[in-house]
C-alpha cells in the first residue's frame, strides 16, 4: 500500500463511502480507512426504508456493499486499520494509524458515531452471551425466546420489529412515556402483537447464569423495582461521536461533535468533517451521503486552489 | 492469498482440534450480513499469518452442535484454538488490530 494520497477519508460509513466516490471521480488519489467493517450504522441495520429511490426498502448491508463498490469503481482504495490521531506537517495532513503513518494533502473525517453503553452491571459480562448491539447478527439465536430492546428511537424500534421475526416476545424498555421513533415505525410497533412496552423504565442490571436470563427494571415514576425474564437484551439508547482521537486538534462542541463550516471545513485547514460526527440537526442516511458529497467537492476546490 | 477453509461438524475435530498449528475459526451464517463484511478482514489476516495459523470458517446453521458446544450466541464470533483447546474468543465486530493482538498473543505462548 502507498503511504501518500491526495485525500484520506477516515471511516467507511455512508458519508465516507460517498466522499471517496466523489473524490475518486475528481481523479484524486483516495484512500478510505475503516476500523471495523464498511457500512457504518447501515452495516447492521435490517431494512432501510427511507433512502430515496427504494420504495420497497433495501437491506442495510446490501446498500453498504453497493456504496463501497461504487467508491472503488471510481478509484478509491480501502484499508482496514484504526486511526489513532491526525496532525499537520507543512502541506501534509498526517494520519496516524495502528499500522503506521499515512500522508495526504487533505483529510475528510467521517468516523461517525457508535452505540452508547448502558453502563449497568452485567452489560459487559454478558456481551455475546445474550447482550447485543446487532439484531441482524444475533436475532436468529433467540428463536421463540423472550428478548428486550432498550431505547425508544428509530434504531431501537426498527431492530425491535426485526426481532419479532424470531422472538416469542419483544419488550421495549424506554425511559419516556412515548416513542421518539418516526411515526410510521412507532405505529407499526404499537400494533405488533409480539411487542410489549415498559414505559418510564430503566435497566438497573442485566442478570444471568453464564448467559442472560433476566433484567432488573426500575419504574422512574414509582421507583418500583421488578424483574423481567429475557434471554436477549438489545441496546439502542443512542450514539456518541467517535472523536476521541481528534481531541486537541479539532474544535468540538460539548457533545463531542465536530464544528464545521457549510463547506465542511474544520478549524484546521485541509481537514474536513462530515456526517454523523459533525454538529447538525438531521442524522439520516440520505443527509450523511449528502454531507459526504459536499465535503468531497470542498476538498476538490481546496486542492485546486492549493495547486494554484 | 490463502482463503479460510470451511469446516463442518464432520471435519471440525480433525481440522481444528487436532491441528498442529493454532487455528482461527470464524463462526458465521449466511443470514448475518455483518459476518459477510468481516470476511475480507479475515482474508487479509489469513495472508498476513500464512504458515503460522490455519484459518477456517464455520457456518453455525450447518454445524449447530459445534456452535452450541462453544456457547455461540452472537456472530460474528472468532475463536482461536491451540492444541485442541479454545484459547481466545473475540465476539462481534472489532478492529482488525484486536484480531492481530489475539493472534500474536496465542503465537507467543
Amino acid at each position: 500500500m502507498d503511504s501518500e494520497y491526495d485525500v484520506i477519508v477516515v471511516g467507511a460509513g455512508p458519508t465516507g463511502m460517498t466522499s471517496a466516490m466523489f473524490t475518486g471521480r475528481s481523479r484524486l488519489k483516495t484512500l478510505l480507512i475503516e476500523r471495523m467493517i464498511p457500512g457504518g450504522q447501515i452495516a447492521t441495520t435490517s431494512t432501510v426504508e427511507n433512502f430515496p429511490g427504494f420504495p420497497n426498502g433495501i437491506e442495510g448491508p446490501d446498500l453498504s456493499e453497493a456504496m463501497l463498490e461504487h467508491a472503488k469503481k471510481w478509484g478509491a482504495t480501502t484499508t482496514f486499520t484504526e486511526v489513532t490521531g491526525v496532525r499537520v506537517e507543512g502541506d501534509y495532513r498526517v494520519v496516524e494509524t495502528s499500522d503506521g503513518e499515512l500522508r495526504a494533502r487533505a483529510v475528510i473525517i467521517t468516523s461517525g458515531a457508535d452505540h452508547v453503553r448502558l453502563g449497568v452491571p452485567g452489560e459487559m459480562e454478558y456481551m455475546g452471551k445474550g447482550v447485543s448491539n446487532c439484531a441482524v447478527c444475533d436475532g436468529a439465536f433467540f428463536a421463540d425466546s423472550p428478548v428486550a430492546v432498550i431505547g425508544g428511537g428509530d434504531g431501537a424500534i426498527d431492530e425491535g420489529l426485526y426481532l419479532t421475526r424470531y422472538a416469542s416476545k419483544v419488550t421495549v424498555v424506554h425511559r419516556r412515556d412515548s416513542l421518539r421513533a418516526s411515526k410510521i415505525l412507532a405505529e407499526r410497533a404499537l400494533a405488533n402483537p409480539v411487542m410489549d412496552f415498559r414505559w418510564n423504565s430503566v435497566v438497573d442490571a442485566i442478570n444471568g447464569d453464564g448467559v442472560v436470563n433476566s433484567m432488573t427494571l426500575r419504574d422512574l415514576n414509582t421507583g418500583e423495582v421488578s424483574n423481567l425474564d429475557v434471554e436477549g437484551v438489545f441496546i439502542y439508547i443512542g450514539l456518541a461521536p467517535n472523536t476521541d482521537y481528534l481531541t486537541g486538534l479539532i474544535n468540538l462542541d460539548p457533545g463531542g461533535h465536530i464544528l464545521v463550516t457549510p463547506r465542511m471545513e474544520t478549524n484546521v485547514t485541509g481537514i474536513f468533517a462530515a456526517g454523523d460526527i459533525r454538529q447538525k440537526a438531521a442524522r439520516q442516511l440520505v443527509s450523511a451521503a449528502g454531507d459526504g458529497a459536499a465535503a468531497a467537492l470542498a476538498v476538490r476546490d481546496y486542492l485546486k486552489q492549493m495547486a494554484g | 492469498m490463502a482463503k479460510p477453509v470451511e469446516v463442518t461438524e464432520q471435519s471440525f475435530d480433525q481440522a481444528v482440534l487436532k491441528s498442529l498449528e493454532p487455528v482461527l475459526v470464524d463462526f458465521w451464517a449466511p443470514w448475518c450480513a455483518p459476518c459477510r463484511h468481516l470476511a475480507p478482514i479475515v482474508e487479509e489476516l489469513s495472508g498476513e499469518y500464512d504458515g503460522k495459523v490455519t484459518f477456517t470458517k464455520l457456518n453455525v446453521d450447518e454445524a449447530p452442535s459445534i456452535a452450541a458446544r462453544y456457547g455461540i450466541m452472537s456472530i460474528p464470533t472468532v475463536m482461536l484454538f491451540k492444541g485442541g483447546q479454545a484459547v481466545k474468543q473475540i465476539v462481534g465486530l472489532r478492529p482488525k488490530k484486536d484480531f492481530k493482538g489475539s493472534l500474536d498473543e496465542v503465537l507467543a505462548k
